[in-house]
């Protein structure tokens, strides 16, 4: 180390690690430029009127009166929280349950580990696209019905605008039921079996144990599910690209796909600008409190 | 883990599995057919038909000719197996003036995937490291900044990112993408390593400064080697997240150079000519195929992989 002529000036710390510091520039790079540098690149923006190409002139928060005014975002923003409201809960849900059915010490258990988790593996696209076939109106399970007598049968969701939202919940329920199931058997398993012993010689019954005893005590692998379904909902696009290109109309209309339709396909980046802002916003409020309590907590 | 006493004890009034609360001496009685057994396998049998329906149908589908698609139902099995439609899915479907099929798109992803699989792992690898026992001063705000970076929706970061490729001249190019995806594999990959090394014996790493070796020696000497199993969670999380990508393919590439996924939806979800629902599985399946095999190939480490880096989400 080099020793400095006057106590009061300390050694160079830029040498200090130096190699660890060359190898943290990608990472310096990525966390500022992009990250950060982005993020603040695009919110200026979103108080800009660019159009085709980002310009800088500031309009205050006419992108945002616009955005609030039209039909297609309000259609988007009740379709997400449609959604994203039913979503959560029955991913919990049924998660819950397929996990709680698991750890009942049963036979075959990898088994159907194995097929509740595969779809999990699939691309939204691939999703989409089966979930589009199976729902088709005139092949899939309302023509099945339909030929086995029933004719009046109607299950159409994917052209039907009040339901469609529905249809895609569907797929994505099929797509992602089996992480949450997996994080929550993790859980489970990290139980102290003692809490059952105890709790059966109490003679507290099954569904009280999980409900009061148990669930209380997965807090934490609750949280985390929760804010894994909350973000990856926020980002809904492929998904519906995929099973309805937001139709029939603009009826299954999200806000991801708001923001790349204005972005890239529609010319008018200002708008595109502030509808990702206020998806941004929606994340702040639901991950900033997240990170408060599960980093803040601990330091 | 629970003991299965404990639900008994619930449907016991119906006295069917009163014997398993007969104490503790003794093996337990093994009933098959309780009720309690009829209840929990006939749900799980019942989802996991639900779970298999849409992937039988693919297959099922995929086999069939058009002339029979159009007359009986998805579910039935094919009367008379074609593999035509997979040869057209992989060779001859047309997506726009293209009519190479999936092949072009397949190629893509292989040279997207492979590239940012290394690339991304590579980094983050070393960043992850440096983090552990290199700690320097400001590394945690970077560190912070690219962790909370993770939640940020893509949409903001999209065009930023445009102009940055642009300027470099990598729009449109698979080599920007494959930036694109080493960037935003970075903070997963990164906090997974990171938790690794730290979870590490110091004693190795300070025997190893001891013996004069430096910041890439102890790297590729010790560490690495040492890590072989978050190796492969990593890489299996990286080549199923980036197969699957679509957003990042249809924004920074040009048809060209689209990835798989984006090939696929081009294919399925044309607005010109007849629909081959036969050919549309089939390309649909093949496009599973590669994210398929992985998963079924690593089995538990897929799990671990996806509870290692699920924040990805």
């Amino acid at each position: 180390m080099s020793i400095s002529e006057s106590p009061t000036k300390r050694p160079n710390r830029i040498f200090h690690n130096l190699n660890a510091k060359i190898a943290s520039i990608p990472m310096i790079l990525t966390a500022t430029v992009i990250f950060a540098g982005g993020t603040l690149w695009t919110v200026v923006y979103s108080f800009t009127n660019s159009r085709l190409l980002p310009r800088l002139t500031f309009v205050g928060l006419d992108q945002y009166e616009r955005l609030w005014s039209t039909p297609r975002w309000l259609i988007a923003i009740e379709n997400l929280v449609t959604y994203g409201a039913l979503s959560l809960i029955f991913s919990l849900v049924i998660g819950f349950v397929l996990a709680a059915l698991l750890d009942q010490k049963i036979r075959f258990e990898s088994a159907f580990r194995t097929i509740y988790l595969y779809p999990f593996a699939l691309s939204f696209i691939v999703t989409g696209l089966v979930w589009q076939w199976i729902l088709n109106p005139d092949f899939g399970v309302q023509h099945v019905v339909r030929s086995m007598g029933w004719e009046s049968f109607s299950f159409n969701p994917l052209y039907t605008k009040e339901i469609v939202i529905f249809g895609i919940l569907f797929a994505g329920l099929w797509q992602g039921t089996g992480l949450v199931m997996c994080l929550m058997l993790a859980g489970l398993r990290g139980i102290d079996e003692d809490i059952w012993k105890a709790a059966r010689v109490d003679g507290i019954p099954m569904w009280k144990t999980y409900l009061f005893i148990i669930i209380p005590m997965m807090r934490p692998v609750f949280i985390t599910t929760l804010v894994i379904i909350a973000s990856g909902i926020v980002r809904l696009y492929d998904l519906v690209v995929a099973q309805t290109s937001g139709g029939p109309a603009l009826a299954s209309e999200v806000p991801a796909k708001y923001v790349y339709d204005y972005m890239f396909a529609a010319q008018n980046l200002g708008q595109g600008f502030a509808a990702s802002t206020m998806m941004l916003l929606t994340v702040a409020i639901v991950v900033v409190p997240w990170a408060y309590l599960e980093f803040g907590r601990r330091r | 883990m629970s003991n299965p006493g404990t639900l008994a004890m619930t449907v016991a009034g119906a006295g069917a599995v009163a014997g398993e609360l007969s104490g503790p001496h003794g093996p337990k009685p093994r009933v098959t057919f309780s009720r309690r057994n009829i209840f929990i396998y006939g749900t799980l049998i019942f989802v996991a038909i639900y779970y298999l329906i849409p992937l039988y149908v693919m297959v099922v589908t995929s086999l069939k000719g058009m002339p029979e698609i159009r007359v009986g139902n998805i579910f039935a099995p094919p009367l008379e197996i074609t593999f035509e439609p997979w040869v057209k899915a992989w060779a001859t479907a047309c997506t726009g003036l293209n009519c190479d099929g999936l092949s072009r798109g397949f190629w893509n992803s292989v040279r997207i995937t492979v590239p940012s699989v290394i690339l991304s792992i590579a980094i983050a690898s070393v960043n992850g490291y440096a983090l552990a026992n290199w700690r320097f001063k400001g590394a945690e705000i970077f560190f912070t900044i690219l962790i909370v970076g993770a939640f940020i929706p893509y949409q903001v970061m999209i065009y930023p990112i445009v102009i940055v490729l642009r300027e470099i001249g990598l729009y449109g190019s698979l080599t920007g993408l494959v930036i694109v995806h080493s960037i935003f594999g970075m903070p997963i990959l990164t906090l997974l390593f990171r938790n690794y090394f730290a979870s590490l014996p110091e004693e190795l790493f300070k025997a190893a400064r001891v013996d004069g070796a430096g910041f890439w020696s102890i790297y590729f000497k010790i560490m690495m080697p040492m890590s072989m199993p978050i190796f492969v969670v990593a890489i299996i999380l990286q080549v199923t997240g980036i197969w699957n990508d679509f957003l990042f393919g249809i924004v920074y590439t040009k048809p060209d150079t689209y990835p798989m996924t984006v090939q696929l939806n081009n294919i399925v979800n044309s607005v010109q000519g007849v629909k081959e629902y036969n050919v549309n599985m089939a390309a649909t399946l093949i496009t599973g195929l590669v994210p398929l095999i992985v998963y079924f190939v690593s089995g538990k480490l897929f799990v671990r992989g996806i509870a290692a880096g699920a924040v990805k989400g």
